[in-house]
Parts: structure tokens; sequence; C-alpha cells
């Protein structure tokens, strides 16, 4: 796609050609297309004059930067202790069952990915998810089904 | 040992409307003066680490180089603190000050806030605020610019040599030290690089003075800080407290009535069982925190605590060191083992020397701890990781 090659060029133009320019680029392809994939990494290596395994690395190192395909919402729950002692378990499973799969898992209609993730900060209002950068906190099962449902239609 | 009681103060989150002022103020101080009244305060950093606030100042002032940075570090990622959230969503400005006034002591002419993903919410407002603060800053004459770099989701950035590391573009793997960031920070300058609320509490000293910041906590730690209070609480929350107190009376002010245990300090922290409560002192003399309280009650089965912890250490570790790496992998494998009866309760005296080599022979802060949470869980609830 020569979309992503302007992209990046763009993007190198707007952060510079240094390396300390490479995570905001990988973050501003993240916020824009979710993941960053091969084809995208490669012209960020292009732009940077680095090594693709260098992006690579770099990239992977990260959880919150995705190399694989996801869905258009990535739904992250916390599963760090207090929230899992308020009940994580329970909304996971409801939210496993509002959208028929299993932690880290991409809906067949490529609109949600369900990952579990470590402390998110909320814990006196746990549990609690992150549906891209929007925080959902004190969440029940119902409630996460709500919230979720929410985002069906957009 | 000086003990403080449990006494409620009201510094940190007082409207930061005025910090502008404390900042012009300031900069008609010298340099030196400012330092000396940072190091007199005994602020220590309020990260978890606790290194003297105003010595590392110092050592970043007298630090050879035209080019040097001020990073804040708001890579908040221990499980059970969320207290920077707070302040970055409730008084930025306070932090921004604290970052100027630093730019202004060391020398530097740029800052960095170092966001961590999950906060990201939080960016177009403080973006906002930063280019107010900016603005500002020229008015005064300071020559210091504020910008923003975001985390991605690892909690070993919040290891500053990691930190600056991922700034730099790189995978955040822990630098060896020496050198440290004082000399050799981002792009290699002299760095300093602070926790939220350190910044947050120098330009509280400089709005009170270091006199009014002593009456506050003990000895060895000085002032007041933030605890992020959850698990089995009656009332969770964020709470500005004197340091110094007994674990005893914070139990008693925010137990549920059943409390077994309190891992102070998060997941790289010490789990305190009960019948310590009344010998131990939350700071520096006793156990130092980041904030962290986690309160758990007798429903709580300690196996899964620890269990939830090193599979977070496991998720976590950066991987480039073996003790850290291999380890927290076989302390999650031998509880596992010793649960299910695969190998004897005797194997948990195996573990405990592992954690405690991992703590000497780990390259960073995250390695090192993993046993801080292990041996003081083992220790006191060995029953319920064999049974």
């Amino acid at each position: 796609m020569a979309n992503t090659e302007m992209r990046v060029k763009e993007l190198a133009e707007k952060y510079g050609r240094n390396r300390e320019a490479l995570m905001p680029i990988l973050q501003e392809l993240i916020d824009e297309r979710r993941y960053v994939n091969d084809e995208a990494m490669v012209n960020v290596a292009r732009e940077l004059d680095l090594s693709a395994a260098e992006v690579y690395g770099t990239a992977s190192f990260y959880s919150f930067i995705e190399t694989e395909e996801v869905g258009k919402f990535v739904i992250r729950l916390c599963k760090t202790i207090v929230c899992d002692m308020k009940g994580k378990e329970d909304v996971l499973r409801a939210i496993e069952n509002t959208l028929k799969i299993k932690v880290g898992q991409t809906t067949a209609d490529k609109k949600f990915t369900l990952k579990t993730t470590n402390c998110l900060g909320w814990c006196h209002k746990g549990p609690t998810m992150l549906i891209n950068d929007e925080v959902y906190t004190e969440l029940t099962p119902g409630k996460a089904i709500e919230i979720i449902e929410s985002y069906m239609n957009k | 040992m000086e003990t403080k009681k449990l006494t409620r103060v009201d510094y940190i989150f007082r409207p930061d409307n005025t910090c502008m002022d404390t900042l012009k103020k300031s900069l008609q101080r010298d340099r030196d003066e400012i330092v000396l009244e940072l190091i007199d305060s005994g602020l220590k950093g309020r990260g978890g680490a606790g290194f003297l606030t105003g010595l590392k100042w110092k050592l970043a002032k007298e630090a050879p180089g035209d080019i040097k940075y001020v990073i804040c570090n708001a890579d908040e990622g221990e499980p059970g603190t969320f207290k920077d959230r707070e302040i970055l969503d409730r008084v930025p400005r306070r932090v921004f000050t604290g970052m100027a006034l630093c730019g202004y002591v060391i020398g530097a002419k740029e800052g960095f806030l170092y966001l961590r993903a999950e906060y990201k919410f939080l960016a177009p407002k403080l973006k906002t605020i930063m280019a107010e603060m900016n603005e500002g800053f020229k008015k005064l004459g300071l020559d210091f610019t504020l910008n923003i770099r975001y985390g991605s989701g690892a909690y070993v950035c919040g290891e500053e040599t990691a930190l600056i590391d991922s700034m730099e573009g790189r995978r955040g793997e822990p630098r060896n030290k020496p050198p440290f960031p004082v000399t050799e920070g981002y792009l290699n300058k002299p760095t300093v690089v602070n926790n939220v609320e350190t910044f947050v509490n120098c330009s509280i000293i400089m709005a009170i003075g270091a006199e009014e910041y002593k009456r506050f906590g003990t000895d060895s730690s000085r002032g007041f800080k933030l605890f992020s209070v959850s698990g089995d609480c009656s009332k969770e929350g964020i709470y500005e407290l004197e340091l110094g107190m007994l674990l005893s009376d914070f139990v008693e002010e925010f137990g549920d009535g059943d409390t077994k245990a309190v891992q102070v300090g998060g997941a790289s922290g010490f789990c305190v069982p009960r019948k310590k409560f009344n010998q131990t002192i939350i700071g520096f003399e006793g156990i130092p925190t980041g904030g962290s309280m986690k309160i758990f009650n007798s429903s709580r089965s300690m196996y899964h605590v620890l269990h939830n912890y090193l599979e977070f250490f496991e998720e976590e570790s950066c991987g480039q060191c073996t003790p850290c790496r291999v380890g927290c992998q076989q302390l999650l494998k031998g509880i596992e083992a010793v649960k299910s009866k695969k190998r004897p309760p005797s194997y948990l005296d195996e573990l405990v020397k592992l954690a405690k080599v991992m703590k000497v022979a780990a390259k960073c802060g995250l390695g090192q701890s993993v046993g801080n949470a292990f041996v003081s869980i083992v220790d006191n609830f060995r029953e319920e990781i064999v049974y």
C-alpha cells in the first residue's frame, strides 16, 4: 500500500528521523490503525535508517504496540490482584460469552479483540478495563456487556 | 524508634493556581540555595526507591554539559498504585512547576512527562496546561519547555534507565549503573528523573519552606505521602498521610475488621501479616512504599495472591538478565508444583534461595524486588502455599 509508505513519511517529517522518533511514530500508527503490520514496520525502518529487525524488536517489546492484526476496538481487562479479587473473572466470562471469543482472540467481523492486561491504576474502582484509550471502572458482568454492546454499532 | 500517629494532611491536592507565583519567587533565588533547602527538607523520591531528591538535583547540576534534561516519571505501573493519575488529573500545575524548578536549578531547557499508555485519556488536558505553562515560563524569562512522551504498556519502563531507553526509541531494558542518569541520562546527557509526586513535593517545599515541611514525618522519612488504598477495605481511595505511622494504626483506619495481611509497596513490596502490624513502620525506617497499600482479609488465599504477583513479574520482566527472566518463571512453576504435590513442601526453601539470589544477581529493581513479596508471603503464609 502506497498509503502506508506516505503516512510513515509524513510521520517522519513530523517527528524527525532520529531514533527518538521511533516510539512516537509507532504510537501514532497504533492510534490510527490499532496495529503495525510488517509493511508499516519496514517503512518505518527505511525512513529512520534502521534495520527492520530493530524496529520489530522495539515494537514487539511493548504490550500496547500490536504487531499482529487486532480488531477496531481492543478491550484490555485488568487482571492484577485487586481487580481479580473484585470479580474480574466473572466480567471476563461475560465478555467472552457476549463476543463469542476467548482472551487473545478477535471477533470474526474484526470489531473486537479481547486481552487481559496488568494493573491499569484503578484498583479502588475495580474491575477495570480499557477499550482503546477509554477507561471503564467498577465493572459488573452486566455493566461490561452493556458497554460492549454500545460499541457494536460504532 | 520514632513513630507518628496516623494523621491526614492536605497539601498535595490544594488548588494549584498559585503555582506560577511560587515559581516566580523561586526563580529569584540562588540555585545552590534551592538545592540546600531541598536537601535540608529531607525529601526522598516518592516513586519507591527513596533517593534524596535534593542530592539528585545537586549531582545533575554539577554534572558537566550544556544540554541537560528533566523527566517526570508518570509510568505508574506498580500494582495497587494510582496516586500519580489522581495528581495529574487534579493538580498538574504543581507537577509542572516542580519540573520547571528542576530545569532552572540544573540548567535544563527541556522537560518531558513520560505518561504511561494506560493514562493516555489524560493527555488532551495535560497538553493544554503544558502549552499554557510554557507560555508562562517565557513570561518569567525561564528558558524551559515541557513536552509529553508516552509509554506503551511496559511496567519495567518505570525503572528510570529503561524509561530513558524507551524515550530513545529502544526496548525498555534497564542499563547498567553507573553511570547514573544524573551524569549520563537521556541522549547521554545529565538527566533528572523524578516521580510525579516528588516534583509535587518540591513545589510544596518551595511554597511553604523546608522548616514547615520538616515538621511532618520522622527523621528517616520526612514529609507526607499519598497512599493508594485498595483491597478488602472500608474506604478505598487516595489518602494523604504523614509518614512514619504504624501499620496497625493504618489497618485500624482502613481495614474491614478482618484484615489478615497488608501488601505494602505493591507487588515489588512486602507482605506483612497481622502479627507484625504493630511493629511495622510505614516509611524508610520500616517498609517504604511508593504508595501502594493492598489490604487482604481472611477470605483471601495468599497462594492466589502470590501466584498473581508472579504471573505479573513473569510477564513484565524485560528478559534481559537471566536471574530475573528465568527466576520469575521458575518461582511461578515452583509454587504450582508444590501446590499440586509434584514437589515436597521443602522445595519452597529452594525457591526462597532462588528468590534471594535474584535479589543480588538481577540487574534492576524489578528482578531484585521479586523476592520481597515472594519471601514475605512464603515465610508468613507457608501453609497456604503448601495446602
